[in-house]
Parts: C-alpha cells; sequence; structure tokens
C-alpha cells in the first residue's frame, strides 16, 4: 500500500488572525491620507461651518489600484475566445453610442467597489491638528471669567437616590459581609452617595465674527478662499470652547448681518468700505457678547481694496475691536500670484500689529495658503498664552 | 476528528492506491482541512503565508464580495513541491472533497512529469512554502525596524514588476562580468579569427571592425527582462533587506511561473484523472459518487447552466477535452509524453484540432471601443492565437532595462513592435514612481503612443 499522503483537519490558528483583513485596514488607512490632502476641496459644501461638528462628511472614493505595466486600450480592438453557439459575424451585444463620459481616471468601470468614506468632521480637524502639529488654544487670562458649576467630590451616607454610587454601595456591602458571621446581602449602612460640591470654573463661552468683502471685485475663487479658511479656524477655535457662536457681517460700502447660507451667496455692488464691517462688529460686541464674560475673535477676508477715504474710520474701528478682543484675523484673498503692492487693509492691519495689537495678516493664494495662514493664528495664540 | 473527515482519509488513502494501480507518479502530498476564510486567502495570496502588501487587502475584499455572491467558490489550493501542499475546505461536503483529493493527485502527477516545474524544483528545491514562509517572516522583521513607509514603498516596486522576469535564465544567475581592463591604449584587441577572415571578403569595408570598444563596460550589456533581478543587484544605493524583498518576490514569480504557463494542461490533466479515479473507485458509496460527479459537472463545463455562450474559455472544460481526445486519439503514454514536454503554448497548437474547435464550438469574438461585442472568426489559428494572447510573456508587456547611466539615472524601454502597441500612460508612470524610490535616481522609459509616436515617460521629479 502506497501511503505517500496525508491529510491534517486540527488547524485552529487559523481562526485568529486574517491577513486579508489587516491588508485591507492597510489599503483604507492609505484611501483616508488621500483623502486628507484633498480636504479643502471637502469643504465647498454649502453651511459646513454652522452645521454641528458631529456631522460627517461622505466622501466617495476609488480603491487604490496598485499599478502595473499594462498594454494600452485606447483605439484596440480586444480578440478574446469564447465558447458556445454562434457563428462569425453574430452580434453579441450592439455597440453603445458614445457619450464622451471618457472615464479619465483608471480603465474599466465594470465591477468596480465603490467605498463610501464616512469623516467626522471632527476627526478631520483632529487629523489636522497632529498634521500642523498646532498648538490648543487658550483662553484669554485677563478674561477668564467665573463661572459656577457643580463636581463631584466625595461620598457621603445620606443623599438624593439619583445620585446612589452602585459600584462603592456594594464594595461597602462585601467588606461588611467578610467580617460578619451571618450577613445580609445589603444594609443602609451600605449605602454611598456621591456629594456635589459647587466650583467656580473658567468661562468657556467664545464668539467668532466673521466678516467678508462682498463687493464687486471679491470672485468666487476668492470667497471660496476665505470660506475654507474660515470652516477650519472656527473647527480650531471649537475645539477648545464649550460653547462657540458665530456671527456673518458682508459688507460693501455698508454692512449687514447675514445667516451663514445667506453671508456666502450675497454678492454685493459698488465700493468697499470696511469700516462699516468693523463698527457693525464693534456694535455686536459691545451690546451681546460682554468682554468679561466671552473669548471673541474677528476673522476678515478682503481681496485687501478699501477706499481711501474709509482709512481712518476703518483704522480706528479696528483699534477699538482689538482691545476688546482675543484676535483679530485679516485674511487677503489673492488667487493667483501675490500682489507686490501694499494694499489698503495690509497697511491698516501692519500698522495695529506693529503696535503690539492682537491682529495678524496671512495672504491667500491657494488653498496651501490656508494652512499657512491657521498655523500663523494658532501659533500666535499660543505665544500670547505664554506672555501673558 | 469528525466521522467524515474519517471517511475522507478512508477514501483518500483508496483513490491513492487506484491512481498508483494507474500509473500516476507523484511526490508526497499534505492535504490540509482548513476553514473557507484561510482558503479564500491562500488563494488571493498565492501562498499560504507571504508578505503583507496593502494590494492583497483589494483582492482580498473584491473575493469577498464576489463569493458573498455567490460567484465564485474555491474548491481546491494545490502547491506543488516536495512534498506537495494541498488545502480542502473544512465545510465542503464529503463528495466534493473526495473530487478534490483525487483532482490534486492528477496536479501531483502532472507536476512531476512537466519540465517547466521539474526545472523549477531543480533550481529552487522542494520547499518553497517554507521558504515564502520564512521570508514572510523576514519582512515582519522589517517592518517593525524599518517601518511601514520604507517597507511598504520596496514592495510597491517589487510586486509591480512580479511578472518581469526571464523565465528562460536561471533562478540563480551570477552578475555581469566585467570587461576586462585594458591598461595600455595602444594595445591590440585579440584577433577574432571570424572577423579576421570576414574582413579578407572582397568588397568588405575594413574599418568596420576597428572601432575602439567602449571604455566602461556597458550595463545590462544587453536588454535586460529580469527586471526584479537587475534592480536588486544593480540599484545604486539598494540595501540588504531590500534586496532580499526583491529577490523573495522575484524567486515567488518563477515559482508561480509553470503554473500560469501550463494552466489549460494542469487543470485539464488533473480534471481528466479525477474523473477517471472516481469512476473506478468502485468502493465509494453510490450516492457519494453521484454527488461528487455534479460536482465534477459544475466545475468542468464551458459555461453556466441557464447561458448557451461565454466570453471566457473555462481552462478546465477546455483542457479536460483536450485530454479526452488526446488519450483516445494517441493512447495514455503519449499524453504523458505531452504532458512532460509541453506548456500551453504547445500543448493549444500543437492538439487543439480543427475537428475539437467545432465540437467545443469555440471562437474569436471583437470587443470594440464602444463596448459592442462580435464573433469575428472560427478559424483554428484564430482561435488558438486568442486563448494563448494572455499568456504572452507572462502576461505582461515586455519591457527591459536598456542603460544605467552614469550618474546611475536608469533607462527602460517598452519592446512595442512584438506588443503590437504602446503602454497605458498612466499607469506606466505610476509604477515608475516606484521605480524611482527603490532606484533612487530617475527612470525613464520609452514607448509608443496611441498614433506610434515615439514616447518617454519619466519618473517625475522623485
Amino acid at each position: 500500500m502506497v501511503n505517500h499522503i496525508a491529510i491534517s483537519a486540527d488547524t485552529p490558528w487559523y481562526e485568529l488572525f486574517s491577513r486579508g483583513a489587516r491588508d485591507w485596514l492597510r489599503h483604507n488607512e492609505k484611501v483616508r491620507e488621500g483623502v486628507q490632502k484633498s480636504l479643502p476641496d471637502l469643504v465647498s459644501e454649502s453651511d459646513i461651518i454652522t452645521g454641528s461638528s458631529d456631522r460627517t462628511v461622505h466622501v466617495p472614493v476609488r480603491m487604490l489600484e496598485h499599478a502595473r505595466f499594462r498594454l494600452s486600450d485606447n483605439h484596440h480592438t480586444q480578440a478574446d475566445a469564447g465558447q458556445g453557439q454562434g457563428k462569425p459575424g453574430d452580434v453579441l451585444r450592439p455597440g453603445q453610442p458614445q457619450d464622451g463620459t471618457d472615464e479619465g481616471e483608471g480603465g474599466n468601470n465594470q465591477g468596480e467597489v465603490k467605498l463610501m468614506l464616512e469623516l467626522k468632521v471632527d476627526e478631520i480637524v483632529d487629523w489636522l491638528w497632529e498634521e500642523l502639529k498646532l498648538p490648543d488654544l487658550q483662553p484669554k487670562r485677563n478674561t477668564m471669567m467665573e463661572d459656577n458649576e457643580y463636581v463631584r467630590e466625595g461620598w457621603d451616607k445620606h443623599g438624593a437616590r439619583a445620585r446612589l454610587d452602585r459600584r462603592r454601595t456594594v464594595k461597602e456591602a462585601v467588606k461588611r459581609r467578610a467580617i460578619q458571621r451571618d450577613p445580609v446581602p445589603f444594609s443602609n449602612e451600605d449605602l454611598r452617595f456621591r456629594q456635589l460640591v459647587q466650583r467656580k470654573k473658567p468661562a468657556t463661552n467664545a464668539v467668532v465674527l466673521f466678516a467678508l468683502d462682498v463687493s464687486a471685485s471679491m470672485t468666487e475663487a476668492e470667497r471660496r478662499l476665505a470660506k475654507t479658511f474660515f470652516f477650519f479656524v472656527l473647527q480650531g477655535i471649537r475645539r477648545r470652547y464649550a460653547k462657540v457662536e458665530t456671527r456673518f457681517i458682508a459688507h460693501t460700502t455698508q454692512a449687514w448681518e447675514f445667516n451663514e447660507h445667506e453671508f456666502f451667496q450675497v454678492t454685493g455692488t459698488g465700493g468697499t468700505g470696511a469700516s462699516t464691517a468693523f463698527n457693525l462688529a464693534l456694535d455686536i460686541v459691545e451690546r451681546e457678547y460682554a468682554p468679561g464674560q466671552y473669548n471673541a475673535y474677528l476673522f476678515y477676508a478682503s481681496d485687501g481694496e478699501n477706499f481711501t477715504e474709509d482709512r481712518p474710520a476703518a483704522a480706528s474701528s479696528l483699534a477699538k475691536l482689538t482691545e476688546l478682543l482675543n484676535y483679530v484675523g485679516y485674511v487677503e484673498t489673492v488667487p493667483g500670484s501675490p500682489r507686490m503692492s501694499e494694499t489698503e487693509m495690509r497697511m491698516i492691519c501692519g500698522d495695529l500689529e506693529h503696535r503690539g495689537a492682537p491682529i495678524g495678516t496671512s495672504i491667500l493664494t491657494n488653498t496651501e495658503d490656508v494652512w499657512k495662514a491657521i498655523r500663523k493664528f494658532f501659533v500666535h495664540q499660543s505665544e500670547q498664552a505664554e506672555v501673558a | 476528528m469528525l466521522a467524515t473527515d474519517k471517511d475522507l482519509i478512508d477514501y483518500s488513502k483508496r483513490i491513492e492506491q487506484l491512481a498508483t494501480d494507474l500509473g500516476l507518479d507523484h511526490y508526497p502530498v499534505d492535504f490540509e482541512l482548513v476553514p473557507n476564510n484561510f482558503m479564500m486567502e491562500i488563494s488571493v495570496y498565492g501562498l499560504p503565508v507571504r508578505m503583507p502588501h496593502w494590494s492583497f487587502g483589494v483582492r482580498y475584499i473584491h473575493q469577498l464580495i464576489r463569493q458573498g455572491m455567490g460567484h465564485s467558490r474555491i474548491f481546491e489550493v494545490m502547491f506543488p513541491g516536495d512534498p506537495c501542499h494541498a488545502y480542502l475546505v473544512n465545510n465542503n461536503t464529503l463528495p466534493e472533497n473526495t473530487l478534490v483529493v483525487a483532482h490534486v493527485l492528477g496536479h501531483a502527477d502532472f507536476s512531476k512529469r512537466n519540465h517547466l516545474f521539474a526545472r523549477f524544483m531543480e533550481m529552487a528545491g522542494g520547499h518553497i512554502l517554507e521558504q515564502a514562509a520564512a521570508r514572510a517572516h523576514r519582512i515582519e522583521a522589517a517592518l517593525q525596524e524599518h517601518g511601514q513607509e520604507k517597507v511598504e514603498a520596496v514592495l510597491d516596486a517589487a510586486l509591480a514588476l512580479e511578472p518581469h522576469i526571464d523565465t528562460n535564465r536561471e533562478l540563480h544567475r551570477p552578475l555581469y562580468p566585467a570587461e576586462p581592463e585594458r591598461r595600455e591604449r595602444d594595445e591590440p584587441a585579440p584577433v577574432n579569427p571570424f572577423r579576421h577572415r570576414y574582413q579578407q571578403l572582397p568588397g568588405e569595408d575594413a574599418g568596420l571592425f576597428h572601432k575602439p570598444p567602449p571604455k566602461h563596460a556597458q550595463i545590462p550589456p544587453q536588454p535586460e527582462y529580469d527586471l526584479l533581478w537587475f534592480i536588486a543587484h544593480y540599484a545604486p544605493d539598494m540595501q540588504g533587506w531590500e534586496r532580499d524583498i526583491f529577490l523573495a518576490v522575484r524567486e515567488e514569480s518563477y515559482y508561480f511561473y509553470p503554473v500560469f504557463a501550463c494552466q489549460i494542461m494542469n487543470e485539464g490533466w488533473a480534471s481528466y484523472w479525477h474523473a477517471r479515479l472516481l469512476r473506478e473507485a468502485d468502493f465509494l458509496p453510490n450516492d457519494l459518487y453521484l454527488s461528487a460527479i455534479k460536482a465534477h459537472s459544475d466545475v468542468v463545463r464551458p459555461y453556466a447552466a441557464e447561458r448557451q455562450l461565454s466570453l471566457a474559455i473555462n481552462p478546465y472544460h477546455l483542457g479536460f477535452s483536450m485530454w479526452e481526445d488526446i488519450i483516445e486519439k494517441k493512447g495514455l503514454e503519449e499524453a504523458r509524453r505531452i504532458c512532460a514536454e509541453e506548456d500551453d503554448f504547445g500543448f493549444i497548437r500543437n492538439y487543439l484540432t480543427e475537428e475539437l474547435i467545432e465540437k467545443l464550438e469555440l471562437f474569436v469574438y471583437e470587443t470594440r471601443d464602444d463596448g459592442g461585442i462580435k464573433i469575428s472568426d472560427n478559424n483554428v489559428y484564430a482561435v488558438r492565437e486568442a486563448i494563448l494572447a494572455p499568456k504572452f510573456n507572462y502576461g505582461a508587456p515586455r519591457i527591459a532595462a536598456t542603460r544605467m547611466h552614469v550618474d546611475g539615472s536608469l533607462e527602460l524601454a517598452h519592446d512595442h513592435a512584438s506588443d503590437g502597441r504602446g503602454l497605458d500612460v498612466r499607469r506606466a508612470e505610476r509604477v515608475l514612481e516606484y521605480l524611482a524610490r527603490v532606484w533612487r535616481r530617475p527612470v525613464s522609459l520609452t514607448t509608443v503612443g496611441d498614433s506610434g509616436n515615439v514616447r518617454v515617460l519619466t519618473s517625475g521629479k522623485a
């Protein structure tokens, strides 16, 4: 009898891990890395700023393809072998009229598996902070406001039913039972209640004012840059504060308050008088957000143009604002290449910065600059906090 | 152990005896019954234990989906060697697994006879599975030591070049010989008697052979198609562990080649033998035999039961039909000779007859740019070549390393004349990017565009 074969059936370890699943997870990680790089584009979705932050963004992504050398398929009539009833000349499938949807990326789409990546807005921002190594925001020291809050502290044998600490109670019961001869399971003596103490805590309210120049000179590309910057800067502020309110101000030679949706839609005509927006901001802050109770920020985006006649007014309102606010960020949107010459707005802000006011200027020419601007802002803030 | 497993062992031993009586000859076979998910991974990775790479994850998920939809079921995976390793799915039925054991014995017999398999075993020994597992282990260690990014970059490049070996050359080959150094510029080159006589011919230009030989040995001395080998040994700053990975992928590629090049013959041969062994195994209970034969006809059929036509040829069916035809007309001994000497090219070109093509209703169809499909031909030569077309050059475009420059940059050339057209540019550029990361110098590739114009692709900034 030949005996060349062996059969075994005990292979318990095969169930324990899956290499396929591990490599699949690695693939997904790579997809996420790829998506991360195109983050700014995700933000173009409307109303993303005021939306809740535990919202998710769905991003359709392709599965990654590990490239190999292949022959070109373009304008090539493929000849393959098949089997079955049929004779030369038989049409097995009529051609589809070309509708010009040339798949720009990657070969045939048959049976392609689409991945829907669900990204939490919070998660996106966490990535960013890690990636850009951004410090967390510090509330302004002198505005540290005392709010009252209740915190748990210690236990007591009496208290409200709702604050019964079951775990602690059982522990007490176990201890008692261990030393008693004929113990009852629970006694009133075992009960432990959490105690609450009133404490003061720093204020964690913040308000962020966004101001946008909507005069005719602001193009669609410029608005997009501004919106992207606004979005990420707000996310960064949200990381630190429990409650963040947002206000939106648009201006031409006049200023109006809008909701987010309208804010990014609205287009004005005519010239630019930034002081109107600053005055409105000043008005809102003074009326509704007492500086002692709120950490307040203003971000202003414009193409830099401003009526020369408006200069003194704009400069003085802005100076007042910097006294009230934690920080004023000015971003100048210049799609394409940055202009060499100093603009009106840059001059006003630069002057204030020079005098030590909490204000900073960034130029946005493309989405890359958005990260630089955000970095500048948050680093400035953390330095300020260290000085204070 | 389950009762059915006991039965399976019992039947297997008796089937093996029967196979030996019928003249099957094979190395020992270790069968393992494994869970379905592990089976799937074996088929995705191509080896029971292999290096990790994200591209396997993509194949894995595709396979998972296909299985989930019931389109694909894996019965058996068999790895030739000494011993051979075969895997069965532990929750397949007893008749199915009995059939698979007989099928595997057919593969084992084939791989011991066929010259391509024998050549590989001569070059690499019979323990490729163990070697692959050991290498996978080393790659895990490299992951720990050098980090995911670096190891992945090497695997991206090496696996992209998987089919780019030169199967006519040895697995273990020496480096190019160094050009003998000539210290004296004036020292005359040794006289080549052929050239000398050639120059004596009337009308021959005597100056033709007086060109001085190049001062530096050119690398590679001739176009090099074994890209994995070439990069492993000639990449300017390649580190030891990176070379290891390239050579691991290369050796596995040599191992996969006979299976690739003999797929139709091999699957046909195994199908022929499982059918015959089961037919002659009178010790099998009747209902088991019937269920097994049912499984046989599900595997060895030209197209799905509800169809009358298929746009792909089932290699099991084609090979099975051809071997039945050969054995009927020429006898078993002649079949065994064919088995030993041919690969699919010789097999199809020499033994797929006009009569068989007609009987099996094979045809050639064309798919146009607009998705239209038309049967174009059923001429014997056209059918044979259409079947073989995807098998040329290991299924990959013919690309050679042609020149390594003094600054270390590398030139590749696509032999578009033999492939008949240019490369898919987008993919080729991505492969060049992978390559440039391990070559660490610019890499370029010459091919042709869609209108036949010369195109030089480069690895970009890398």
